[in-house]
């Protein structure tokens, strides 16, 4: 067995066939092509900027690109791969959308593409990510979608994934599950890449266009890692472009409170696996249990990573690095502060990363694009109390 | 000859089915569990399907996902399970083990490893519920090389070559679904198994034995009398167990009651 390979859940495998061959034929079809880009464009509002930073990295040479996902429709890259999967589901005549969320953005764009495209939403999210993403359990509901929490296990995505392949099991005649990232069985890797990949198409022709040249490194945040493979995979051709994956440290690697499936690979801890379908690196006891993953951005707290990753991980194409809480909570601040740009606290971390190399190179001249994966409206509250919390704990020790 | 084998043969002078009662080992405990498997012996299984605790089984339904929990609960570890079938094995020398788990505990261990530890233990064969047979080909090696047999689950919904798959390369028995879905006794079992029991003798697969969903004798004797060679009753077992955590003897009195009328059911009329 190599690593990428996926294996299946033997439940719904005739499920997975079907998408497959569903795919196949729509990938063939110059009426779902352009369907889909009437959807992105018309609907969602694609191609998104590419906005150039005029504060953030004052004092230094390095210039900062993000790619600005956070203006799609549904407020993240998510709704890309959406309207793609939706416009399956209708192909192979289902009408109800099984889905998990774990921040509630891919929640949010299930919401909004089914209701756009008449299907029946519902709706697997962990109950503590319930808690911390409030608007967009709001969001989902008055589009028309069921959510339902789940308490089982830690309560946040890897629980959702649970439930919502369990519901898979048993009603795939009708539904169709509407995987949200580039990670379970396969053919969902390869869709999800394939739905994400204008990312990094439109960011290469933009940023040609603004400096005559490619960047000298491509930053994303990684989850699942559908943003991600939607920035690199048009940039893993270009050698001299250096793919940079970031994944949440939580409280440090060495806590133990974190998602980092590949990042700990560095710190000599073999996590290799296979969970939700997928042969790739998770993070697990020496028994092979699952462990529970920690990040504050919901979106993020999942403890495994899609065999793509694995994948260019493996070949040495992309690094993996992990930022903390602390990290990505201060990049979220100072870009609304430098830049009026409020980012999702999962894009927060990409960007942590990219400030992190600014500062520690001021004189080295460098170009970094970095995937703005989200918008931060949905974390206002979450970030609110945990700054609230910080400065009591300041002030008490003072 | 194995001892599915030997089971089935028995079985076919006693014109009667198997009856294969699943629980997860350790659950609650492992001292509790090692009891409770005895009594499930001692009370007319003839076959035992066992359960290794796993943080995410996604393809259980609550019952069984809560048997999970409560066997991590109390930090039972993969070689603690393997060490109660050891006890078991020593006491019964010819009751069929099968096991079912989830292809990670396999992976974390490397799958020579895993496989050869089962062998010592004295287990007979293994079903990964989360490896469909078209990817199980690094299993089935490991398994034939340490004389494990690698049993199969029939998807709902299948094709003629998966089935012509699954048949070829079962051991022990061939695993059928009564129906489409996870495991529980919420759901009762509603697919008419005739067409695909006679299809699995057809292609000439291991003894086909009907699981999921499968609560109470009358069920055992449709399964029975629609041609499969046993049936397997996990959730409703489980059931048993959560709703008696308080008091171990009733617990094994209650369990006993209930294996030994569904072992009744197998008897052919
Ligand atoms: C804004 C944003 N970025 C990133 C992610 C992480 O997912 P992925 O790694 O699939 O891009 C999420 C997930 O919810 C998200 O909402």
């Amino acid at each position: 067995m190599t690593l990428a390979v996926c294996s299946c859940q033997k439940l719904f495998v005739p499920a997975l066939e079907q998408l497959e061959q569903a795919y196949i034929a729509a990938m063939d079809d110059d009426a779902f092509h352009s369907e889909f880009n009437a959807l992105l464009k018309d609907y969602a509002g694609r191609p998104t900027p590419l906005t150039l930073c005029r504060n953030l990295t004052e004092g230094t040479k390095t210039k900062i690109y993000l790619k600005r996902e956070d203006l799609l429709h549904g407020g993240a890259h998510k709704t890309n791969q959406v309207l793609g999967q939706a416009l399956l589901t209708k192909r192979m005549g289902k009408t109800r959308v099984i889905a998990e969320t774990g921040a509630g953005q891919h929640g949010v764009a299930t919401a909004l593409a089914c209701a756009l495209l008449g299907l029946e939403a519902r709706i697997y999210m962990g109950a503590k990510d319930i808690d911390r993403q409030q608007p967009n359990v709001f969001r989902m509901k008055l589009m028309g979608a069921e959510v339902i929490p789940v308490t089982s296990g830690s309560g946040t995505l890897k629980d959702a994934v649970n439930e919502a392949m369990r519901d898979w099991a048993s009603t795939y005649e009708e539904s169709h599950y509407l995987l949200g990232t580039a990670a379970g069985p396969h053919p969902f890797p390869t869709i999800v890449r394939d739905f994400q990949k204008m990312i990094g198409e439109e960011s290469k022709q933009q940023i040609l266009a603004a400096e005559g040249k490619l960047p000298d490194m491509v930053l994303a945040c990684v989850g699942g890692g559908s943003n991600a493979i939607g920035m690199f995979n048009d940039f893993i051709k270009e050698e001299a472009v250096k793919l940079v994956g970031v994944e949440p440290g939580g409280k440090g690697l060495d806590s133990g409170l974190h998602g980092a499936a590949l990042a700990v690979i560095d710190k000599g801890i073999d996590s290799t696996g296979i969970l939700h379908g997928a042969y790739t690196h998770i993070m697990q006891n020496p028994d092979g249990q699952i462990e529970e993953s920690y990040s504050i951005s919901a979106g993020l707290d999942y403890p495994a990573v899609g065999p793509q990753h694995a994948h260019l991980k493996a070949i040495g194409r992309a690094d993996y690095v992990a930022i903390n809480d602390d990290e990505a909570l201060d990049a979220f601040q100072v870009l609304a502060k430098k830049e009026g740009i409020i980012p999702a606290v999962e894009s927060s971390h990409a960007l942590a990363y990219a400030l992190k190399l600014a500062k520690e190179s001021p004189e080295k001249e460098q170009v970094l694009l970095v995937n703005l994966s989200g918008r931060g409206d949905k974390d206002l509250a979450h970030v609110h109390a945990v700054l609230s919390e910080q400065n009591k704990q300041n002030t008490e020790s003072k | 000859m194995s001892r599915y084998d030997q089971m089935f043969q028995r079985l076919k002078t006693e014109n009667a089915g198997a009856f294969i009662p699943f629980v997860t080992i350790g659950d609650p405990s492992l001292d509790r569990s090692y009891a409770i498997i005895r009594q499930l012996i001692l009370s007319g299984a003839d076959a035992l399907e066992l359960g290794l605790p796993f943080s995410d089984p996604i393809a259980d339904g609550p019952t069984i996902q809560q048997a999970n929990i409560r066997a991590l609960e109390s930090d039972v570890t993969t070689q603690d399970c393997l060490d109660v079938i050891a006890r078991i094995r020593q006491e019964f020398p010819d009751t069929p083990i099968g096991l079912l788990l989830y292809s990670n505990l396999i992976m974390a261990k490397g799958l020579p490893t895993f496989y050869q530890d089962c062998a010592n233990s004295g287990v007979d064969s293994v079903l990964v519920a989360d490896v469909p047979v078209r990817e199980s080909q690094p299993f089935r090696n490991a398994a034939k090389q340490a004389g494990i047999e690698p049993v199969f689950i029939v998807p709902p919904h299948v094709t003629d070559e998966t089935l012509r798959a699954v048949a070829s390369y079962s051991r022990g028995y061939t695993y059928l679904l009564s129906r489409a879905g996870v495991t529980g006794a919420e759901t009762k079992a509603n697919m008419p198994p005739e067409v695909m029991i006679n299809k699995l003798l057809e292609y000439r697969a291991a003894p086909p034995v009907l699981g999921f969903g499968i609560s109470s004798p009358t069920q055992v004797e449709q399964a029975i009398s629609a041609g499969a060679s046993g049936a397997i009753s996990g959730s409703a077992i489980v059931n048993i167990i959560e709703q008696n955590l308080h008091d171990q003897n009733s617990l094994l009195e209650k369990l006993g009651k209930f294996v030994t009328e569904m072992k009744a059911a197998t008897v052919r009329n």
